[in-house]
């Protein structure tokens, strides 16, 4: 399918061909179904909240609700505020949500329409004790992770306050743009670490919610307004992942003073190590649960039993910032050398910090930001590898190229439950481990000959 | 820290007026950033002395999003921090998205440091799409200045500006006053001050045409700038203060047709 991808590495500028990224819109939609109670609303054309809420519907294999404001070519000219009005107002009364997140598209950025003025001019159309929030989320900037990021800094510019009676929030977790059972995880992680934590935008039991026979059209999870209302007063924000969270822990501290603590998503045994010793510092306990020390003993002795089959293996990861980097942490601990490392997201920072990750541990390393799957399939080209990390668009270069995918990231499209089980925490390391080694171990055995066809690997 | 938005029609006079009023603050101390928000690029060739600079849009093109403050800021006459927003070559793109892209990207610079006193926007022509309201959106410029003149051109432009500002009034834009740039129209003093009444504003300062300005712009520079003793530094002087004292900030009403032109029939075929 991909038999064409010349080996010859040409610099583009202008070309990007199958990239690793997608709409901002995508992003600031995910965050907003974090909210209980929250429809999305798209302030665009029609095609934009399709095209996104399909895009995610394929992913979690759930109903995606959101709503639009139905550009047509007079809004194009005349500006889309009369649009927006008539939005708020059909929307509070037709679907009667908590709260409305806006976000902005290509077109409404491009005309130039000021969401907030609009907002506040329609105040008379927001009925008592609901909310509408916003976020500017032009697709031709960043990705859809630049989208997340700015849905989550819109809920903290427009919902979170100061109330210094408010004490049962202690800390703030803004996951990142991870799955509902990562989230599912980091909340079960806060609980034994017995720490009153608040997590937003959280999208488990929304987005993986359970069939009950019953149409919901908003689900039981989702973090409260009222949540988010305390997240000014909390002592510490801990932001997973710099690129998807960090946006919104510094509004925080700009606005309220409250500590930013900076934490990749815990994804590998390095990772989940400091998340853990942090919120451990910050609850102010000494030792760590049992529990969870026994769940990282259990993940140390797996890596070691079974280290002969990914050593030294070489490894191309793509995907979101925020998950390639604690990744490759991951991939060096286990003695594997993540030789290329993509993502689609633009950010000096990603590269910086592949690099700093691999240091001198990996001498073939290349890594790009902003880039695209063509590039990552013309270094496979030049320089072979063992195994591919990424989301379900990594399936062309797999087969093309004969080497196997472990699925990784978002979107996955063709293969189901990903969604569900975390990739954070020990039990997530130990979970990827398993899929790695299969990935590499399945290779083998189908290329086997009779004679080396092993029972026991 | 005031935001300051200079609008008015095409070739009005706009930036030659912010500029010399700009070089008038410095000479009382005050730091200053000048954002020019015109394709053409030419806000701040005055204090800087000429087209010495790289716009935002320019650089944006070419380095892509990681985009360094100390290459799109330079330095100008009596220390203005000047900003070209730049934008595209007549006919193509979007210029209006150029102007939001390059605030944007100013704002989450850090370009807007604590130490100034005053930030400049000097906005082409009129308020012709949401991308060139941005300089007047919330948390932005609060004060507009209109340039005008005694021509009815000016003058419809003018009251067209004035509608827009109204638009974003929720968000806390007002309109400071009117600078009249003089034409030499007849009764342009009394017309402008009518006009600008009519508006519930006010005439913050009537510019007499001096043909120093004229010189001093072939030279590269502001007139307090080529010479600051010339009598038309005064004026600018004197903008500089009305601008630095002014406390009328107003929710402009803008005119009907009828009353715009009445008002011109009015004045302008006076003593004709």
């Amino acid at each position: 399918m991909l038999e064409a991808t010349p080996k010859e590495i040409i610099p583009r500028k202008a070309l990007r061909i199958n990239p690793a990224k997608t709409c901002q819109p995508i992003g600031a939609m995910y965050a907003a179904l974090g909210i209980h109670r929250c429809l999305p609303h798209s302030h665009g054309s029609q095609g934009c909240a399709s095209y996104h809420r399909m895009h995610l519907t394929r992913h979690f294999r759930d109903p995606v609700m959101a709503s639009t404001s139905s550009f047509t070519e007079g809004a194009s000219v005349f500006g889309g505020s009369s649009n927006l009005r008539q939005a708020i107002k059909n929307i509070f009364h037709i679907y009667n949500p908590d709260v409305v997140a806006i976000h902005t598209t290509c077109l409404s950025e491009t005309i130039g329409d000021d969401v907030p003025s609009i907002i506040r001019s329609a105040q008379e159309l927001i009925p008592e004790g609901k909310h509408v929030i916003h976020a500017n989320t032009p697709s031709y900037v960043g990705s859809h992770i630049t989208g997340f990021a700015n849905m989550t800094v819109g809920m903290v510019r427009c919902l979170a306050k100061k109330n210094n009676a408010d004490i049962s929030c202690r800390i703030n977790i803004i996951p990142g743009f991870v799955e509902p059972g990562d989230i599912r995880e980091i909340k079960r992680l806060v609980r034994l670490l017995e720490i009153p934590g608040n997590i937003f935008p959280d999208t488990s039991d929304v987005l993986d919610s359970p069939m009950t026979g019953r149409l919901n059209f908003y689900p039981e999870g989702g973090a409260r307004v009222e949540t988010i209302e305390a997240s000014g007063s909390a002592e510490a924000t801990v932001s997973l992942g710099s690129f998807s969270s960090l946006p919104a822990a510094l509004e925080l501290n700009v606005r309220y003073g409250v500590e930013v603590v900076s934490l990749k998503v815990p994804i590998g045994i390095e990772a989940t190590d400091r998340f853990v010793m942090r919120l451990l510092a910050l609850s102010g306990r000494k030792t760590p649960p049992v529990e969870l020390a026994k769940e990282r003993g259990r993940l140390v002795d797996l890596m070691t039993d079974t280290c002969y089959q990914y050593q030294g293996k070489r490894v191309a990861l793509f995907g979101d910032p925020d998950l390639v980097i604690p990744m490759t942490e991951f991939l060096l601990s286990l003695g594997m050398q993540p030789v290329y490392c993509l993502t689609g997201t633009p950010g000096r920072k990603f590269v910086e910090e592949i690099k700093r990750i691999c240091d001198r541990r990996v001498p073939d390393l290349r890594v790009e930001a902003g880039a695209d799957l063509f590039l990552l399939h013309q270094w496979i080209k030049n320089e072979k590898v063992d195994l591919i990390i990424g989301n379900t668009y990594g399936k062309y270069i797999s087969k093309a190229e004969g080497i196997p995918l472990v699925r990784y990231g978002f979107p996955i499209l063709d293969r189901i439950a990903y969604p569900y089980f975390p990739n954070v925490g020990y039990g997530g390391a130990m979970r990827l481990l398993e899929k790695i080694s299969t990935a590499l171990l399945d290779k083998q055995d189908a290329e086997a000959s009779d004679e080396q066809f092993e029972l026991v690997m | 820290m005031r935001q300051i938005a200079i609008y008015g029609k095409g070739g009005i006079g706009k930036s030659t007026t912010m500029q010399n009023t700009v070089a008038a603050l410095t000479e009382l101390g005050k730091h200053i950033l000048v954002v020019g928000c015109d394709p053409k690029a030419d806000s701040t060739r005055l204090l800087l002395h000429g087209l010495a600079q790289k716009t935002v849009l320019d650089t944006l093109r070419e380095e892509g999003e990681d985009v360094e403050l100390d290459i799109i800021i330079k330095e100008g006459f009596g220390g203005v921090r000047c900003v070209e927003s730049g934008g595209p070559e007549p006919g193509v793109g979007c210029a209006g998205r150029g102007i939001i892209t390059a605030i944007n990207l100013l704002e989450s610079l850090g370009a807007y440091t604590e130490d100034l006193d005053f930030i400049f926007y000097d906005v082409l022509g009129d308020v012709v799409c949401g991308g060139f309201a941005m300089p007047i959106r919330e948390g932005k410029a609060r004060e507009i200045y209109i340039v005008a003149s005694g021509e009815m051109m000016a003058l419809y432009a003018a009251n067209n500006i004035c509608k827009g500002i109204k638009k974003f009034a929720s968000g806390g834009a007002r309109l400071g006053g009117i600078i009249c740039n003089s034409r030499k129209v007849n009764n342009e003093l009394e017309l402008l001050t009518a006009f600008a009444g009519k508006l519930g504003s006010q005439l913050v300062q009537f510019i007499p045409r001096d043909n120093v300005v004229q010189r001093a712009e072939i030279n590269k520079k502001t007139v307090i700038d080529y010479d600051p003793r010339e009598k038309q530094a005064e004026v600018y002087r004197d903008l500089a203060n009305n601008i630095l004292g002014n406390e009328k900030f107003v929710v402009p009403n803008p005119l009907q047709e009828e009353e715009l032109e009445s008002l011109l029939m009015e004045f302008g075929l006076v003593g004709v």
